[in-house]
């Protein structure tokens, strides 16, 4: 940390005064200046008035998971100084409002403490409450601009778009923006020590959060329906994907809409909905939350007993129960894979970013369509939430949906009988019709006991039959779920296991155990069911560790039982306080801890 | 849920509708129900609407929850697909179809314990989003299929078998309907199939969400006297409001003697309403000053029957002019399950322009 193209810094404001925008708007200057950025939002669940903070993490090298410590912290809520000023690391800088005299909580020895008077100038400079507020926001972006050596041209830049239609706001802005610059550069030593050199990292890239990709993978894979029920943090999946559906799926002359959204009463009835649609042929999703798992569990053992396609956006936050809404966690992993009463497990498949949101939610469609079951994608608030830096998205205009077995009208003539359930393939998929194909193909859905034909039945032997190939089509399920992501480090006598949003922070982790001599080769798991091949990477290594977010160490206890690796061959690493995970406390319980011993 | 293959055994001279099926192919697995249960009769009364509408049996959804009453969707049009889905959840499984497939008649069967309790909330919020479907109550005042504890619509006073006497309100499904915004509200009773059939007939051909409550005794549980749902009671108390008499676009059947007579032979007044697929209903009632096109008029003819220990029957309300699921989706006329990806998928080329927006 604190050199050139390598810090970090944090903001604390109050929520709903506008900091969000400004926040925003130094991320997209760094990042246009080349420059790989991260931006971490840690925000209240509360809509006015409570702190929230906004971390920047600046890595030439592009480590980009969330900083392990903060070269400086810019305190603007009182409420929170004595926090903010001791989230400074030693030998790191504070920023503060020095409208008024530094308040005694702000003192601490082995930090230097800079002074702007935003809130002063900005009562000199503007009219009324609400504009001084809002442009007290965009007058600290300026002094940071000037603090940290961001190019006031790419600022100009971006405000022009932003407000380029309405030129007195954009005035303002442009004046508040000065207002800063030129108080910081007057007031205080600019550039600080670390700071911004333009690069050439970043023009592939985009700035984009992972649950507009996820969205955007829906209306690429053509879904149709779409039920939710409003929750923190994956609304605004439906949000965007309500945008991107009114962008590209209605008819420009007759104004019909090729999509449906329902937002339904709750998540039981979302699900209802997913599932209903799916059966009758729709590409179907709900997005939804840990509250709205637990309510859709009778509905997900009903989806995978009769076989029907339905895709599940779980943008995880951290439970139990309300829990934290606004924390990110993967609490959820058991309760996904095992979701509904009876024997039930279901494909989850893990991004790891907003770049692999998009794609897997691609996936979860065609994996839903082939296997007639219902797909989880388990997110979490900080991929979903947070702007991540990604690859540009691409897409190959060769895709065809992969739809599955499906029996059209023709198909019926050639067959004596259709049985709904019958396994003639031996993946444990049968054939299935749609509602509307008539004749032979009519068949009766049931969540109770039924027999190939779809017929009710009480008897043993048919049941366990069904159950069986419903074992079967899992277990085929493993041949076509994405693969785990391996990065070797030759010699690497450590294996780390890890998932979802917690890649960045392992595979920074990797270099810095390397750094201190200790060399570990990473295993991300990017799906349940899990293939062999992820129970070879823990026989092979001498002492494994499974790093992810949650207290109970949900990965590995799926890892035994589904595998049947022993448990004193996995040491978990856990980080469930709900900020997303840093480097630094893999490589601590890794280097502090003498290898091989069991938690 | 039992259903046992019926003997196929057509007869030469069975009547058929305009596609050419009689009403032997509107049937379904034989019932597995109590010997005159009143939902094997609704059973009946749907098979007899649907041929002489002459559905077309594959463009058909059945949709049902979990009760004796949801069973009866295996009783009926074995040539449609069907849904048994969860207790109380069928109003969502339906939406979900609706909307996938503005093609499908859905036919959506309940029970009152199915749609008054566990599912209350799921009825209500169908009826406001106006899901094109017919949604029927086998309405029996107990839950049968778990040995006949009380449901919500049992009435103040009613007694189970084993003497016990129901001391909370009843939750009348009909003016539920009209106070959260039904379009089509009616009640019959299972052994009237005079009045049901079509009643059945105009409900499913209506633009939205049909609502038939139907009385539908349980003979096991809640039949006997004292019970305010048994086959005695409803005939005693039955003041039949409008008779309906639904008229497809070109009717190829002939239906005289069905629903044309009110209950009770007076003047009545006589009311024709054009429904969207161009059919009409015919609605005599036998108040003269009852209006079915009016929803205060209506709540307040039902509440006064209820308060004379009456209940209200017959199509009790219609909107024809109502604006549905779809309506309000603005959803594209090409159902969506039939739209093509090339429809669907914006493709590379706006992907790549979309990416400025990111950077
Ligand atoms: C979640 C759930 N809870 C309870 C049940 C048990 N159950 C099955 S049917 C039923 C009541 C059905 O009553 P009703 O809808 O009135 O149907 P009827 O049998 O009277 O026709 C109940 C409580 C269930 N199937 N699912
Ligand atoms: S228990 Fe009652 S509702 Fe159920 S089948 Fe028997 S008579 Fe009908
Ligand atoms: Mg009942």
């Amino acid at each position: 940390m604190n050199g050139v193209n390598d810090f970090a810094f944090k903001i604390g404001t109050v929520n709903g005064t506008g900091s969000a925008s400004a926040n925003g708007l130094l991320m997209r200057s760094i990042f246009r200046m080349g420059i790989p950025v991260s931006g971490k939002n840690l925000f209240p669940s509360n809509i006015q008035g409570l702190p929230t903070w906004y971390e920047i993490r600046v890595n030439g090298d592009g480590h980009l998971g969330r900083a392990p410590e903060l070269d400086m912290v810019v305190a603007l809520n009182p409420a929170t100084y004595a926090k903010d000023v001791a989230a400074v690391r030693e030998g790191g800088y504070l920023l503060y409002d020095s409208s008024w005299p530094l308040p005694k909580q702000l003192e601490r020895e082995g930090i230097t403490v800079l002074g702007v008077p935003f809130g002063k100038l900005c009562v000199e400079a503007f009219e009324g409450d609400r504009e001084r507020t809002l442009l007290r926001n965009i007058a600290y972006t300026g002094s940071l601009a000037a603090l940290l050596g961001i190019d006031m041209q790419v600022v100009d830049e971006l405000l022009n778009e932003t407000f380029g239609k309405k030129p007195k706001l954009l005035d303002a802005n442009h004046k508040a923006i000065r207002l800063g610059y030129d108080a910081a550069v007057e007031l205080l030593e600019c550039p600080l020590p670390f700071r911004l050199e333009r690069m050439d990292a970043t023009s592939d890239s985009i700035l984009i959060d992972g649950n507009t990709a996820a969205a955007l993978g829906a209306v690429y894979a053509g879904a149709t329906v779409g039920a939710w029920y409003p929750i923190t943090p994956s609304t605004s999946l439906m949000e965007a994907f309500t945008g991107f559906c009114q962008k590209y799926r209605v008819d420009p002359e007759t104004n019909e809409r090729k999509f449906a959204i329902l937002q339904a009463e709750d998540e039981l009835a979302a699900a209802g909905i997913t599932i209903g649609a799916g059966w009758a042929g729709a590409r179907a999703f709900t997005n939804t939350s840990g509250p709205g798992i637990s309510l859709m569990q009778e509905f997900l053992g009903l989806a995978y007993y009769a076989d029907i396609p339905a895709v599940f956006f779980n943008i995880q936050r951290c439970g139990p129960s309300t829990g934290m809404p606004t924390r990110t966690q993967q609490p959820d992993i058991l309760s996904m894979a095992y979701a509904s009463h009876g024997d039930t497990k279901h494909p989850i498949l893990f991004p790891a970013d907003p770049g692999e949101a998009f794609e897997m939610a691609v996936q979860a469609f065609d994996l839903a369509d082939r296997l007639q079951t219902p797909i989880f994608v388990a997110s979490d608030l900080d991929i979903g939430m947070n702007d991540w830096m990604v690859k540009k998205l691409e897409w190959d205009d060769s895709y065809t949906p992969d739809r599955g077995k499906v029996l059209t009208a023709e198909d019926l003539e050639k067959l004596a009988r259709f049985s709904r359930y019958r396994d003639v393939d031996g993946d444990g998929i049968a054939a299935r019709t749609l509602p509307g194909v008539g004749g032979k193909g009519a068949y009766f859905v049931r969540g109770s006991g039924h027999d190939m034909h779809a017929d009710y039945t009480e008897d043993s032997a048919a049941y366990c039959e069904l159950v069986d190939r419903l074992r079967r089509k899992f277990a085929h399920a493993i041949t076509l779920v994405p693969e785990p992501m391996v990065i070797k480090q030759e010699g690497a006598e450590i294996g780390l296991i890890t998932l979802g949003g917690c890649d960045a922070a392992v595979r920074e982790a990797q270099d810095l155990l390397r750094q201190q001599g200790i060399l570990a080769d990473v295993m991300r798991i990017r799906a349940f069911p899990f293939q062999d091949e992820v129970k070879e990477f823990i026989e092979s290594h001498e002492s494994v560790y499974v790093i992810e977010q949650n207290r109970d160490a949900q990965l590995r206890s799926l890892l035994m039982i589904e595998l049947g690796v022993p448990r004193e061959s996995m040491t978990p690493i856990l980080d469930y306080g709900g900020l997303p995970l840093t480097a630094r406390v893999v490589v601590e319980a890794v280097a502090g801890a003498p290898a091989g011993v069991p938690a | 849920m039992t259903s046992i293959a019926k003997p196929i055994a057509t007869h030469p001279r069975l009547k058929t509708n305009s596609l050419g099926l009689t009403i032997r192919d509107y049937e379904g697995g034989m019932s597995t129900l109590c010997a005159g249960c009143g939902h094997d009769s609704v059973t009946a009364a749907i098979v007899q609407a649907a041929w002489e509408l002459a559905l077309p049996p594959h463009r058909a959804a059945k949709m049902s929850g979990i009760g004796c009453s949801s069973k009866t969707t295996a009783y009926f049009m074995k040539q449609s697909h069907g849904f048994n889905s969860v207790h109380g959840r069928m109003p969502s499984v339906a939406s979900g179809a609706a909307a996938a497939n503005r093609g499908l008649n859905v036919i959506g069967i309940s029970g009152d314990g199915d749609s008054l309790s566990i599912g209350l909330g799921q009825l209500t919020h169908a009826i406001r989003r106006n899901t094109n479907m017919l949604y029927v109550i086998e309405n029996n005042g107990v839950y049968g299929l778990t040995k006949g504890q009380f449901s919500a619509s049992a009435d103040i006073g009613s007694k189970l078998k084993k003497g016990e006497t129901n001391e909370q309100p009843p939750i009348d499904p009909v003016l539920l309907a009209l106070s959260v915004g039904a379009t089509f509200v009616g009640r019959s009773f299972s052994g009237d199939k005079q009045q049901l059939v079509p009643i059945l007939k105009a409900a499913i051909s209506h633009r939205g969400l049909a609502l038939v409550d139907v009385i539908s005794p349980c003979v096991t549980f809640n039949n006997h006297e004292g019970s305010t749902k048994s086959y005695q009671y409803t005939r005693d108390h039955d003041v039949a409001a409008v008779e309906a008499d639904y008229i497809p676009v070109c009717d190829p059947i002939e239906i005289t003697g069905l629903g044309a007579q009110s209950s009770n032979g007076h003047a009545d007044s006589l009311r024709v309403v054009q429904l969207h697929d161009g059919g009409t209903v015919r609605l005599r009632s036998t108040s003269p000053d009852y209006d079915p096109t009016d929803r205060a008029s209506a709540h307040q003819h039902i509440s006064a029957c209820q308060r004379r220990g009456e209940i209200a029957t017959g199509l009790l309300f219609v909107d024809s002019g109502s604006r549905s699921l779809h309506d309000v989706l603005r959803t594209s006329s090409t159902p969506l399950v039939d739209l093509r990806h090339e429809d669907l998928c914006p493709g590379s080329a706006a992907l790549d322009s979309l990416m400025k927006r990111f950077r």
